[in-house]
């Protein structure tokens, strides 16, 4: 661990080259293992002992034709990130949540196309995100687009492309898996992508929220399983405590810094396959650090939705997501499930 | 073996190479439910079928695979399709142990809202997709867009794919 020396010298270093007076910026956030306090983790924090969360929407987010709108869906991330960081300019705001390093830093985009071209993370909301990134001074081939299948990812209209000069979107197909298998409680032999493990500094959490047959709700912290190789192997028990023991592996826990979870669509019964007569229209990002407070919120919102569809709770169905309770526990401390330990912020 | 007679013994053999193509036929049979372009008026194939055993379902729907698993699937095969070179559809056809394992999750697919179909032993459709269930076999075909044409188009693929199971 740094000295507090080395702490501010390199947060300070990072400050700078980013050209950016953020006393809040992830480049503060310590390198740690797994186990860690909450209070160390996340840094956006409005008030002690809370995470913050910001769901942003807009109603006119699915154009006429049904179809997103591309200035929408760039607005809505914009409004999303400017609330979330108090920064109204995008370059800004982006700024102040890129961890130090500017330019040369590699920014991964973690989407979720398993559900193929109905219910993944949409492709206009990896492309928005990217070109805010390249405003905020990261070069385009230091962005990379990911999830585990090459097949998935096209499937969700994203274009195969390795060109180091361009923006690069690319399976953990193309990089491949560590040989070693690393653990963390439940979750042995993990055998994770070297997109994570080699390639990305940070990575952001591009989830798409469904419903989950098993796990109940899969969004910020499922999204994981997509970094592991045979996700298969942690589906057992309603993905509990499989979820959580996956998210504390120091390399998730550590690089996955950021998440800009994908609620413009998505299937709120019959998921996380793709089921059109279950589809639903949140128009909304759900974004923040914690992991934790993130699917908490999330479940609350598709709570809401199953009700008004005269469907039972997810407890009711039996298949209560029971892995963020343990991932806030005292063995994960990944975040704050608690109501009045979210700052949920409805723009 | 000893025959008592010519007759009895081309008997035997007759009798040995129906029961050989009776279990051939319930064991190893190779079915390609999937119709070719144009096999179905409107309809095209516009992608190579993809096979999954069960241990790899997860490839290609995760945590879905579990459920398929515990019903018994012994492979899930997928096409991509294209109806009037406009309407996407994915067709998706889980071959299982045995027809209750079908039934098992054709039943969870169940709703109020559910239109009953004449389609195999038993078949529902919804303004988006259609699912039926033919022996062990559970079909599930899903168009990306919804629009007036997408059920009736929906309804002839399928009674095209169960035409060849």
């Amino acid at each position: 661990m740094k000295d507090r020396r080395d702490f501010l010298k390199t947060a300070l270093t990072g400050a700078v080259l980013l050209g950016t007076q953020s006393k809040l910026g992830l480049a503060d956030v310590p390198t740690k293992s797994a186990n860690t306090g909450h209070q160390d983790q996340y840094t956006h924090r409005l008030e002690p002992g809370k995470s913050r969360v910001v769901i942003a929407r807009d109603p006119a987010l699915h154009g006429a034709n049904g179809q997103l709108d591309e200035k929408h869906v760039l607005d809505l991330l914009d409004r999303a990130i400017a609330s979330y960081t108090g920064r109204d300019k995008p370059t800004d705001a982006w700024k102040h949540i890129l961890p130090q390093g500017g330019p040369d830093k590699i920014i991964g985009l973690k989407t979720n196309g398993l559900g193929g071209k109905g219910i993944s993370s949409h492709a206009m909301l990896a492309f928005a995100i990217a070109e805010r990134l390249q405003w905020a001074g990261i070069k385009p081939g230091n962005i990379i687009i990911w999830d585990r299948f090459a097949r998935d990812l096209e499937a969700c209209g994203f274009t195969i492309k390795t060109d180091p000069s361009r923006v690069r979107c690319f399976g953990s197909d193309v990089s491949g898996y560590e040989e070693d298998g690393v653990a963390f409680g439940s979750a042995v032999n993990v055998k994770l992508s070297k997109i994570l493990t080699r390639q990305c500094d940070m990575v952001i959490g591009l989830p798409i929220l469904k419903d989950h047959s098993g796990a109940g709700v899969t969004f910020a912290m499922k999204n994981m399983y997509g970094v592991v190789q045979r996700p298969n192997e942690l589906h057992g028990g309603g993905c509990n405590p499989f979820v959580a023991d996956l998210n504390c592996i120091p390399a998730i826990r550590e690089k996955v810094r950021f998440t800009i979870g994908d609620a413009m669509t998505s299937v709120y019964d019959g998921g996380p396959g793709f089921h059109p007569e279950r589809l639903w229209q949140p128009n909304a990002l759900i974004i923040g650090e914690d992991r934790v407070a993130l699917d908490t919120t999330a479940w609350q919102l598709l709570e809401r939705k199953r009700a008004e569809a005269g469907l039972p709770t997810l407890e009711a169905a039996g298949r209560p997501p029971r892995y963020i309770a343990t991932a806030a526990d005292a063995d994960h401390k990944l975040g704050f499930n608690k109501p009045e330990h979210i700052n949920l912020v409805e723009i | 073996m000893v025959f008592r007679s010519k007759e009895l013994m081309i008997a035997a053999i007759v009798l040995g190479i129906v029961a050989i193509a009776f279990l051939t036929s319930c064991k190893g049979k190779t079915i390609d439910p999937f119709p070719a372009s144009g096999g179905v008026s409107g309809w095209e194939k516009t992608g190579d079928t993809r096979t999954y055993e069960a241990k790899n379902l997860y490839q290609y729907i995760d945590g879905d695979a579990e459920q398929y698993i515990s019903a018994g699937v012994i492979t899930t095969s997928t096409a991509d399709y294209k109806y009037q070179g406009t309407l996407e559809a994915v067709v998706d056809v889980h071959t299982m142990s045995a027809p209750g394992g079908a039934g098992k999750i054709f039943d969870t697919s169940r709703a109020s809202d559910a239109k009953v179909v004449p389609l195999g032993d038993a078949g529902i459709a919804f303004a988006q997709s259609v699912i039926f269930r033919k022996g062990p076999y559970l079909v599930r075909i899903v168009a990306y867009e919804s629009t007036p044409a997408t059920p009736q188009a929906l309804l002839l693929l399928a009674h095209g794919v169960e035409a060849k199971l």
